[in-house]
């Protein structure tokens, strides 16, 4: 393989694994306070057309993001209302919300389907990008692609060194405790689950937007679902999630190569890979099941009344 | 805080309630009650299982707000919104059951409940490390809640409260969770923080900690105050007659028992935890023996879980002859073959799985009582299921509007009532029964402990684990302890001593072998 082939693998992992990555940065941020939220893939899409039909009219890729985060919050907060606000199952809730968004978001884009707009632009950071192989990966992708290493750090920082991210540990842990000692419980969990939805609204919009410019029904193809596979084998911890987000689009990238170069494997069993590899891979770096529970959020999906 | 002066009231009163009521649906939690605790006093709230000792407590922690009444604070008139409120005012707060997180570290767990105030985290360390050293409290202050024992876990409790400006340090229960060694050890802390002029509420049902350890007593029953006493003066009788009215019987002795063949035997029984915070049993012997009972004391989290899994048959172990039944060897056997061979298992949890918490007695009935005739060809015998719970209601005066009530809208007490009786009589050639008394009120806890004993008379082996010295020293025959999944010798009940026992507890012990 000559290092051009190379340097575009790496550069195309790094911007196929984007979408998996911010969807799951979210609700990583959303699972540590306790809360499922399955609505994921119903979040991305909402946010995926709405993403395209504002921008489509109004010609502003800039408004076009700010209202996918925008419709993946409304969205998370219809969620939030029933499974925190009523203290409905959160399982059930989530499944829901993903059906709502599936079906909406194919009526409300019926008309736009094949439409095609200019999508977001790769920059290039001067010299920077000319390094070879990872100049390229690194430093001659698109805004989102930028904004989501900054978002990697700040879950990072924000699970390692501060207290707002102890606050929704401890939350997530022990809620009655929590309560105890006067956190304050509900408050943080309704801002985790707007966290994650904004992610996911994001994440739409960026495969709308910027990943394939166009808006299709069903365009999310299960990434939601595989993030939330990812953060549960991550074992709730960001540097295995963006791990295991740039694995995922590696073996996308690797099986679009391996049909190219015409290897003689069933293009089935190539486009399963991406999946299959993702979930093996994180599979093995969470056997240890000491280290794993240090990071599960013990009262993950269970409702919590404040005052039994 | 959010005090203002409505009328001052006597100010060398560090706390003062004033007519306390609270009302739960259902139930009259605190009717008119009134306490007086001044600096530097440690004061009881003595009282049984649902007098209404946590809900007064909470109320002035401000978890839960009163329905009437009047709270001063240092002579001024207060209300208390929310523990933060609480904590601003100088009231520090040890619970039952600890509000700490497994997966932080100490600093962080104490650094979230300061709040703002907690400031830099070494500097927060620093201040642990101090405080700790000065209340004879040793902390490590970096090791995870998980990795620790119940009693640093409780001082980990203490010192949260400690490293704040404390005026008043409430304590639920606080020697329920420890050995006899670390209880003199906090009562050692608490008078020296009394001392230094810091207002103590020491709520208890343990008659002669009180009076070791408290200035003063307020007595609780039933929500209302039944007397006030100075612990070291009022006799102990009289201090119980106030707890439980006159006409509970307080204590009996019972026989010991020394006897007859050997009924269970354990041997080398090695086993990892299936919860990954859970201990390891390591090569644990015993064995009991029929018309004996055995008790096994030790704290809670040192492999009393694992143990009872692996006796139940929930755990299914490696070897057949690790656990055997008389002569019939039933480590591999799943619990319903155990349970034809004559076990009988009162686990700890009532609800969830002594029984179904949203099923009615009469199916809790049939949940272990399918043996007794009540199910053929599949099919549920309605009338014998129900003769049956009748008769298990009937025996052992579970107080229950019918068999149709769900098991969770009974008490504590009343449903592990049921629990026992279902189990005794099913005739158990085994019963293995879990903290049969926790949280129980003494007139439920005297008819369990008849109840086991008139089981042993009748030539049942019987093995009870359990976290009350006192009731395993009343019942047991012989004695022996848990400690990190090791299990101490064994002694006859009246050969040993609580200090001995207690030192079993803590792990220190000659050999691990058992001497039965």
């Amino acid at each position: 393989m000559d290092i051009d082939l190379i340097t575009n693998v790496f550069y195309a992992m790094v911007r196929t694994g984007t979408p998996l990555l911010i969807v799951a940065l979210g609700e990583l941020v959303c699972e540590k306070s306790g809360v499922l939220n399955l609505g994921q893939e119903g979040m991305m899409l909402m946010g995926a057309v709405i993403g395209f039909i504002v921008t489509l009219t109004t010609g502003s890729l800039a408004l076009g993001f700010i209202m996918s985060i925008v419709a993946g919050i409304v969205m998370s907060m219809m969620f939030a209302g029933i499974a925190l606000g009523l203290n409905a199952n959160q399982v059930a809730t989530g499944l829901a919300l993903t059906i709502f968004g599936t079906g909406l978001s194919a009526f409300i884009g019926a008309a736009y389907v094949g439409v095609p707009i200019t999508g977001l632009e790769p920059i290039n950071i001067p010299v920077l990008s000319e390094i070879p192989i990872i100049g390229k990966m690194l430093f001659g992708q698109d805004l989102i692609v930028y904004l989501s290493f900054v978002l990697f750090g700040l879950v990072y920082w924000f699970f390692k060194s501060s207290r707002l991210g102890l606050v929704v540990k401890a939350v997530g842990e022990n809620p009655h405790a929590a309560n105890v000692i006067g956190l304050p419980v509900m408050r943080t969990r309704y801002l985790a689950v707007a966290f994650g939805g904004a992610m996911a609204g994001l994440a739409g919009g960026y495969l709308s937007l910027a990943y394939t410019p166009l808006w299709a029904e069903n365009m999310s193809a299960g990434r939601g679902w595989i993030a939330l596979a990812l953060v549960v084998f991550a074992t709730w911890r960001a540097e295995r999630v963006i791990l295991g987000a740039y694995l995922f689009g590696l073996a996308s990238i690797l099986n679009l190569v391996a049909q190219g170069l015409g290897y003689p494997v069933s293009p089935n069993l190539l486009a399963m890979m991406p999946y299959a590899a993702t979930v093996l891979v994180l599979v093995m770096i969470s056997s240890n099941v000491m280290k794993s529970k240090m990071y599960t959020p013990m009262w993950l999906g269970k409702p919590f009344h404040p005052h039994s | 805080m959010n005090g203002q002066t409505v009328e001052s009231s006597d100010t060398h009163y560090r706390l003062q309630l004033k007519g306390i009521t609270k009302q739960y649906p259902g139930c009259l939690a605190n009717d008119k009650v009134n306490l007086e605790i001044t600096p530097g006093e440690i004061h009881a709230l003595l009282g049984e299982n649902g007098a209404g000792k946590s809900t007064l407590m909470k109320m002035i922690y401000g978890v839960t707000k009163p329905d009437g009444g009047e709270i001063y604070w240092e002579g001024e008139q207060v209300t208390i919104k929310d523990p933060s409120s609480a904590r601003h005012m100088g009231i520090g707060m040890v619970f039952q059951h600890f509000s700490l997180f497994e997966t932080l570290t100490v600093t962080e767990n104490i650094a979230l409940a300061l709040g703002d105030d907690a400031g830099d985290l070494e500097e927060l360390t620093k201040r642990i490390v101090e405080v700790s050293k000065k209340y004879g409290m040793e902390l490590h202050p970096d090791r995870h809640i998980h990795s620790l024992s119940v009693g640093e876990r409780q001082r980990v409790e203490i010192v949260r409260c400690l490293v704040q400006d404390i005026k008043l340090l409430i304590l639920d229960e606080p020697t329920s969770v420890l050995t006899p060694q670390e209880v003199e050890t906090l009562f050692v802390t608490l008078r020296q923080l009394a001392a230094d002029g810091c207002s103590i509420l020491f709520i208890s049902h343990k008659l002669n900690e009180v009076r070791d350890l408290c200035h003063s007593a307020t007595i609780l029953r039933g929500g209302k105050v039944t007397g006030d006493c100075i612990p070291a003066e009022a006799g102990a009788t009289k201090m119980a007659q106030l707890m439980v009215g006159d006409d509970t019987p307080i204590s009996t002795d019972y026989a010991k028992s020394a006897g007859g063949e050997v009924f269970l035997s354990v041997k080398d029984l090695s086993m990892l935890s299936d919860d990954p915070f859970g201990a390891t049993l390591k090569r644990i012997n015993f064995e009991v023996k029929q018309g004996e009972i055995l008790g096994i004391a030790g704290v809670a989290g040192n492999g009393q879980e694992e143990l009872l899994a692996a006796l139940s048959g929930e755990h299914i172990l490696d070897k057949a002859e690790t656990v055997n039944f008389a002569d019939t060897a039933v480590g591999l056997l799943d619990p319903r073959k155990r349970r034809e061979l004559g076990l009988g298992f009162v686990p700890e949890e009532r609800l969830g799985r002594g029984a179904v918490p949203e099923m009615s007695l009469k199916d809790n009935t049939l949940l272990t009582g399918f043996l007794q005739g009540l199910v053929s060809f599949g099919l549920i015998n309605q009338a014998k299921t129900e003769q049956f719970a009748d008769k298990i209601i009937a025996d052992y005066k579970v107080k229950t509007p019918n068999r149709n009530a769900a098991a969770q809208s009974l008490s504590g007490g009343n449903l592990q009532k049921f629990i026992i009786g279902r189990e005794i009589l099913q005739n158990p050639k085994l019963l293995v029964a879990a903290h049969p008394t926790w949280g129980v009120d003494i007139g439920a806890a005297t008819a369990i402990h008849k109840a086991l004993i008139e089981l042993r008379d009748q030539g049942a082996a019987i093995l009870v684990i359990s976290e009350d010295i006192d009731e395993l020293f009343l019942i047991s025959d012989r004695l022996c302890a848990i400690c990190d999944g090791e299990l101490s010798p064994s002694k006859a009940t009246t050969e040993t001593s609580i200090e001995e026992v207690g030192r079993w507890m803590t792990g220190v012990f000659d050999s691990p072998q058992d001497a039965a």
